[in-house]
C-alpha cells in the first residue's frame, strides 16, 4: 500500500467552517452520550417547574388556626365563624389557652386567636374588645401573611358589627384593595416565569462550566490546542450547542408555563426570545469563564453553583423581593444577570411589553454578555502553562 | 506520490532547530527549572528519540516544539517556523500526540477521526481514502463504531496516532507513545511510525524503553533539565565496545551472584539476562572475578555486544548520587523449609456479572521466590493480583496465602503480606514520618516495635533527611522508597508489588530490583507484575496471562524455549509473549502475518536514504 499524497489542507473560510462544524458536531455527540448533561438540560427544568408550579406556593391557604374562646357565646361564635368561612383558614377549636399553646408548639397549628372571657361583654358595650393573636414566627413569610389575614378578618367582623348596630359609627376612610397584574394573586404566575431564568442559568452556566473543565481534566484540550483550531472557534464551538440547548430548555419551560400552569403571556414571544438570547449569552460567557479559569471539573461545578445558580435563585427577585433586601445586598444584585432577566420575564408574562422595564434590563444583559464573553476569549489559553 | 514528500524532507535536512532553550515553571511560589540551555537539531526524515528519567524535561521539550508552551529563553524553529510567533502555521504541519490519551472517550473511533479531519481541514474527497488507509494500518477497522473509551490501552494509542496522522503532518511529536502498551501493540505502533518515516515524515518521540531508543536514528538524553548526551545508537554502542561481558556459571544462585557483582568496584552495571549476568565495566577490560571465585566456582566471562542501554547507564550513573534502596538486612522472615509453597492458587475463577475476568487459573509460588505475573491490559493480571492480596474474593476455586485460606480469613492473611500498589498510594499531605507511623498503627505494631521499625525504615531507605517533609513533594524515587518502606514495616513474609517500576528510569529500576533480590535472598517471597519484558527475566518463575487464562508458566528459560524455532534461535521473553498471544484464537491483538518475528532488540533500524 502506498501512502496517499500529502494533502493541501483547505484554508480560509471553508476550513474555518469545517472546523467549527466539526467542533459543534462533536459537542452534540458528547451531549447525546452523556446522560448527566441531558438530565440537566431537560429533566431538571421539568422537575423544577413541577416542584415550583405545584409544590411550592407562597400563598397562605388552609392555614390551621387554633381558635380559643375562653367563654363561648353567640358573640364569640359569630366572630369565629368569620374564620370558618374563609378559604385561607382551617380553624381548630380549643377551650383553653394551654391546649392551644401546646398545639402551636407541636406545629399542629400555625397561629392562635384567643378571645378572652370578657370578649362578649366588652364587644357588646361598644368598647374595644381585645383579641390576642399569636403567630408561629418560624416561617416568617407565612407568619406575615397569617397576621395580615387575621387583621382582615377582624376588620370585616367589626364592620359587620357596625352595620348591625345601625351604622352608628360611619367610617370616614375605607380601604379597598385592588391588585394589578396578577389579580388572582397566584404566586405561581410570577414564580414560573422567574424559574425560567433559573433553569437557563443552570443550562447555560453550570453545563458550560463543566464542559471546558472536562477537556482540561481529560487532556483533550492539550490535543486540541495542538491543532490549527483558534481560540474563537473553540469558544463558538462550545457556545452554539449550549445556546441551542438553553433555548430548548426555555421553550420547554414556556410551553409548561403556558399550557400546564396557565400562566398568562401578556407581552410578545419575540421579546422573550430576544432577551432570552441575551441572558443566555451572559450565562454561557460566565460558565466558560469559570471553566477556563478553574481548569478542573469539580471546582468549576462548585464555583458555578455558588456564583451563578444560587444568586439566580436567591438574589434575582425570583422568590425574594429585591426591594426588601438590605441596601448592600441590593447593590450586589446588580451584578447578577438573572436579576435583569427575572424582571423582564415577570413583566412580559404578567404585564406586557413595558419598554421602560424591558429596554434598560435588556441593555444590562447585553453588557454583561459582552463582558463575560470577552473575558472568556481573553483568558482562554492559546497554549498550556 | 511519496516523491513529493521525500523532496520536502530532502530540501530541509534539519526539521527542528532548538537553540539555548530554557523553560521554568512556578509551582507554589517556587521556581522549577524544566529545561536549561538546550541546543539540538532534529534531522528531517528520520526517527529521533528523546530519553531520560522521569521529570528530566522530555514532555516540556515536546510541548515547546509543538507550540503548546512559550519558552523563557532561546529559540525554536520548526521547518523554519517559530512556534510562538506562527502557531497556526506550525500546528498545520506538526502532529502532536500527548502522553495522556487526548481523544474523546465518549466519541467512537470513526467520530474521533472525523473530528480530526475537520480540524485539520482534510477535504471530503481525500477523507475516505485516508480513513481507510489509517484504519487498515492501525487494524482498527473492526472497531470503527466502538467508543474510544472502550478500547484497550494499545488500541487507544493506535487511534491517537491515527488521529494525529489524518493531516499527514511533516513533523510528528510523540510523547511516550508506547508506555503501558502491550508488546504486540508496541510493535504495531512502531510499524506505523516506520511507514510514516518511509513516506517522508520526521518523528521525534520520547520513550522510557531503551530498546526503542535503539531504533532511532539519533538519540538525545535529557537529565535534570539538561541535555547530557546525543548521538546515534550505533556510536553509543561503539563507545561501549569491549566493556560488556556475560558472566555465566552461577547455576542456581544467579541472584546472589548479581548482588555481589553489583558491589564490585570497576563495574558500572550488573543485570540478570536470561541464563547469565550481564556486566558493564568502567574500563574496557574484563571484570576481575578472583574474589568471587571462592563462593562461585566455575564462573566464566565472555564478551557480549554492547547495547544502547549500556551507554545510557554508563553515562547517567556517575551523575546520580548513589541510588540505593537499602540493604533490607533487618527483614526477618520466618525461616521455613525452602521450596514450601506459600501461595497456592487452584482452579480460581472470577466473574464480574457475566464477564469472566479470570478463567480457572492455577499456580504455586514457593518461599523465597521472585514470581512474575505478566500480561497485557485486560489479561486478568490485576484481578488475580487483587484476589491474592485478599482485596477481592474469588468466584470459585481455592486461594491460600501463607497457609491461610483467603476465602475464610483474608484479614489474617493480610497481616502477613506487604502490598505496594502501582500508583503512589500514600498520604501526600502527611510527612514521611507520619506516613510510616500511620502504617505502623494500621498494622498494629506495639510501641517498642514501632520505634525500632520506624528507625529501620528511615535509616535503610535513606529517608532520615526527609522525615519531616511532606511525602507528596518528594521526588519520584523517594516516593517509591517510602512506599516500599511502608509495605515492609510489619516484616511481611510475602510482598506484592504491582508494576513497581512503571514510569521509573532505568537506574531507579535497577535499584528497585536489587532491593527485591535482597529481600528474596532473606526468604521473603515476592510476587511482582510488570510490563517490562526484560524485567521478567529477573524472576525465578513467572506466568504469562492473556484473556483471563494462564498462557505459560515456568522459569524464563523454559518459556523462551517454548517458542524456539530454526528462524528464531534466541527468542527473548517478549518474542515468546507475542508468539503465545498469536497462538490463542479470538484475541484482537493483531494478525500474525503483519508482525515481525524478531524482537525489538533484534531489529536493526532501517536503512535511510541520506539527505
Amino acid at each position: 500500500m502506498t501512502m496517499s499524497a500529502r494533502h493541501v489542507p483547505l484554508s480560509g473560510p471553508s476550513a474555518r467552517r469545517l472546523r467549527l462544524l466539526g467542533l459543534i458536531r462533536k459537542e452534540f455527540l458528547q451531549i447525546r452520550r452523556d446522560p448527566s448533561s441531558i438530565a440537566i438540560a431537560f429533566l431538571l427544568p421539568l422537575v423544577l417547574l413541577i416542584l415550583f408550579g405545584y409544590g411550592v406556593s407562597l400563598d397562605a391557604k388552609h392555614v390551621r388556626v387554633g381558635l380559643v374562646a375562653e367563654k363561648p357565646g353567640p358573640e364569640t361564635s359569630d366572630f369565629l365563624s368569620a374564620f370558618e368561612h374563609s378559604e385561607y383558614f382551617q380553624p381548630i377549636l380549643f377551650t383553653d389557652q394551654r391546649a392551644a399553646r401546646e398545639a402551636l408548639a407541636r406545629r399542629q397549628v400555625s397561629a392562635i386567636v384567643r378571645l378572652r372571657s370578657d370578649f362578649a361583654r366588652l364587644a357588646l358595650s361598644g368598647q374595644s374588645a381585645p383579641i390576642q393573636g399569636i403567630v408561629d414566627g418560624v416561617d416568617a413569610n407565612t407568619a406575615r401573611l397569617v397576621s395580615g389575614y387575621m387583621q382582615g378578618v377582624w376588620t370585616q367582623w367589626l364592620q359587620r358589627q357596625g352595620d348591625q348596630r345601625a351604622e352608628e359609627s360611619t367610617q370616614a376612610v375605607e380601604m379597598r384593595q385592588r391588585i394589578w397584574f396578577n389579580p388572582a394573586v397566584r404566586s405561581r404566575d410570577y414564580l414560573v416565569p422567574g424559574l425560567i431564568a433559573v433553569i437557563m442559568t443552570l443550562i447555560g452556566a453550570l453545563l458550560t462550566a463543566m464542559v471546558v473543565a472536562r477537556e482540561w481534566d481529560r487532556g483533550t484540550l492539550e490535543a486540541l490546542v495542538a491543532t490549527p483550531v483558534s481560540v474563537g472557534e473553540v469558544l463558538i464551538g462550545k457556545l452554539v450547542p449550549y445556546y441551542l440547548l438553553g433555548m430548548g430548555g426555555m421553550a420547554l419551560s414556556m410551553v409548561m408555563a403556558l399550557y400546564l400552569f396557565d400562566v398568562p403571556l401578556r407581552g410578545s414571544l419575540w421579546v422573550l426570545l430576544l432577551t432570552g438570547t441575551l441572558f443566555l449569552l451572559a450565562a454561557l460567557g460566565m460558565g466558560l469563564l469559570i471553566s477556563i479559569v478553574s481548569q478542573n471539573q469539580f471546582v468549576a461545578g462548585q464555583v458555578a453553583i455558588i456564583t451563578t445558580f444560587l444568586p439566580a435563585f436567591i438574589l434575582s427577585g425570583f422568590i425574594f423581593d429585591i426591594g426588601s433586601m438590605p441596601p448592600a445586598v441590593q447593590a450586589f444584585t446588580y451584578l447578577i444577570a438573572a436579576r435583569y432577566f427575572v424582571a423582564i420575564l415577570q413583566t412580559v408574562f404578567l404585564a406586557g411589553n413595558l419598554w421602560g422595564v424591558i429596554v434598560p434590563n435588556a441593555l444590562a444583559l447585553a453588557a454583561m454578555a459582552a463582558v463575560f464573553l470577552a473575558l472568556a476569549w481573553r483568558r482562554m489559553p492559546r497554549r498550556l502553562g | 506520490m511519496t516523491e513529493v514528500l521525500r523532496s520536502t524532507a530532502n530540501n530541509t535536512a534539519v526539521a527542528v532547530e532548538v537553540t539555548g532553550l530554557g523553560k521554568r515553571f512556578a509551582v507554589d511560589r517556587r521556581q522549577i527549572t524544566a529545561l536549561e540551555d538546550i541546543t539540538l537539531r532534529i534531522r528531517a526524515g528520520a526517527v529521533s528519540g528523546l530519553i531520560g528519567p522521569d521529570g528530566a524535561g522530555k514532555t516540556t521539550l515536546l510541548r515547546l516544539i509543538a507550540g503548546l508552551l512559550a519558552p523563557d529563553h532561546g529559540t525554536i524553529a520548526v521547518f523554519g517556523l517559530d512556534p510562538v510567533a506562527q502557531p497556526v502555521a506550525v500546528h498545520a504541519i506538526v502532529g502532536y500526540m500527548p502522553q495522556r490519551f487526548g481523544l474523546y472517550e465518549d466519541l467512537t473511533v470513526q467520530e474521533n477521526l472525523d473530528l480530526y479531519a475537520d480540524l485539520h481541514g482534510v477535504s471530503a474527497d481525500l477523507r475516505q481514502e485516508r480513513f481507510r488507509e489509517l484504519l487498515e494500518m492501525t487494524q482498527l477497522a473492526a472497531f470503527q463504531d466502538r467508543l474510544a473509551g472502550k478500547l484497550s490501552g494499545g488500541m487507544k494509542q493506535k487511534l491517537g496516532l491515527a488521529c494525529t496522522l489524518v493531516a499527514r503532518p511533516r513533523l510528528l511529536l510523540l510523547d511516550e507513545p508506547t508506555v503501558g502498551v502491550d508488546p504486540v501493540s508496541r510493535r504495531e505502533l512502531w510499524l506505523i511510525i516506520e511507514r510514516m518515516v518511509a513516506a517522508g515524515a520526521t518523528v521525534l518521540m520520547s520513550t522510557a524503553y531503551l530498546d526503542e531508543a535503539e531504533r532511532c536514528r539519533e538519540v538525545f538524553v535529557l537529565h535534570a533539565s539538561h541535555l547530557i548526551g546525543r548521538g546515534a545508537p550505533d556510536e553509543e554502542r561503539a563507545n561501549m565496545q569491549g566493556r560488556c561481558f556475560a558472566v555465566t556459571g552461577a547455576n542456581g544462585s544467579k541472584r546472589a551472584l548479581q548482588t555481589r557483582l553489583a558491589e564490585q568496584p570497576g563495574l558500572v552495571d550488573a543485570v540478570i539476562q536470561g541464563d547469565f549476568i550481564r556486566v558493564v565495566t568502567v574500563d574496557p577490560v574484563p571484570p576481575g572475578l578472583d574474589e568471587l571465585g571462592r563462593d562461585f566456582p566455575g564462573l566464566r566471562v565472555s564478551p557480549v555486544p554492547p547495547r544502547f542501554e549500556d551507554g545510557f547507564i554508563a553515562k547517567l550513573k556517575p551523575r546520580i548520587a548513589e541510588v540505593t534502596l537499602g540493604k533490607m538486612a533487618a527483614v526477618s522472615a520466618p525461616p521455613a523449609g525452602p521450596g514450601a509453597a506459600v501461595i497456592e492458587v487452584h482452579d480460581v475463577e472470577r466473574w464480574f456479572g457475566d464477564f469472566q475476568a479470570v478463567k480457572r487459573i492455577g499456580f504455586e509460588v514457593r518461599r523465597g521466590e521472585v514470581f512474575g505475573l505478566l500480561g497485557g491490559n485486560g489479561a486478568g493480571k490485576t484481578t488475580t493480583f487483587r484476589m491474592l492480596c485478599g482485596l477481592l474474593p474469588p468466584s470459585r476455586g481455592s486461594l491460600r496465602v501463607a497457609g491461610v485460606d483467603l476465602r475464610r480469613a483474608a484479614a489474617k492473611a493480610r497481616a502477613r503480606i506487604g502490598y505496594m500498589s502501582q500508583k503512589f498510594s500514600l498520604y501526600g499531605a502527611l510527612s514521611v514520618r507520619q506516613n510510616l507511623e500511620f502504617f505502623a498503627s494500621a498494622y498494629r505494631l506495639d510501641n517498642g516495635r514501632r520505634r525500632i521499625r520506624l528507625h529501620w525504615a528511615l535509616e535503610e531507605f535513606q529517608l532520615t533527611a526527609h522525615a519531616d517533609s511532606s511525602s507528596g513533594d518528594l521526588p519520584l524515587g523517594h516516593k517509591q522508597r517510602l512506599a516500599l518502606a511502608c509495605a515492609l514495616l510489619h516484616e511481611p513474609e510475602i510482598l506484592f508489588l504491582d508494576e513497581p517500576t512503571s514510569g521509573v528510569d532505568p537506574l531507579m529500576r535497577r535499584a528497585f530490583w536489587s532491593a527485591i533480590n535482597a529481600l528474596a535472598e532473606q526468604g521473603v517471597t515476592v510476587l511482582v507484575t510488570t510490563h517490562f519484558m526484560e524485567e521478567a527475566e529477573y524472576c525465578d518463575r513467572l506466568v504469562i496471562m492473556a484473556a483471563g487464562s494462564v498462557l505459560a508458566a515456568g522459569q524464563p528459560q523454559e518459556i523462551r524455549a517454548q517458542v524456539r524455532r530454526p528462524d528464531l534461535p534466541n527468542p527473548t521473553l517478549e518474542d515468546a509473549f507475542i508468539q503465545m498471544l498469536h497462538n490463542i484464537a479470538g484475541s484482537d491483538v493483531g494478525s500474525p502475518q503483519e508482525s515481525p518475528v524478531t524482537g525489538l532488540q533484534g531489529r536493526r533500524r532501517q536503512t535511510f536514504e541520506q539527505p
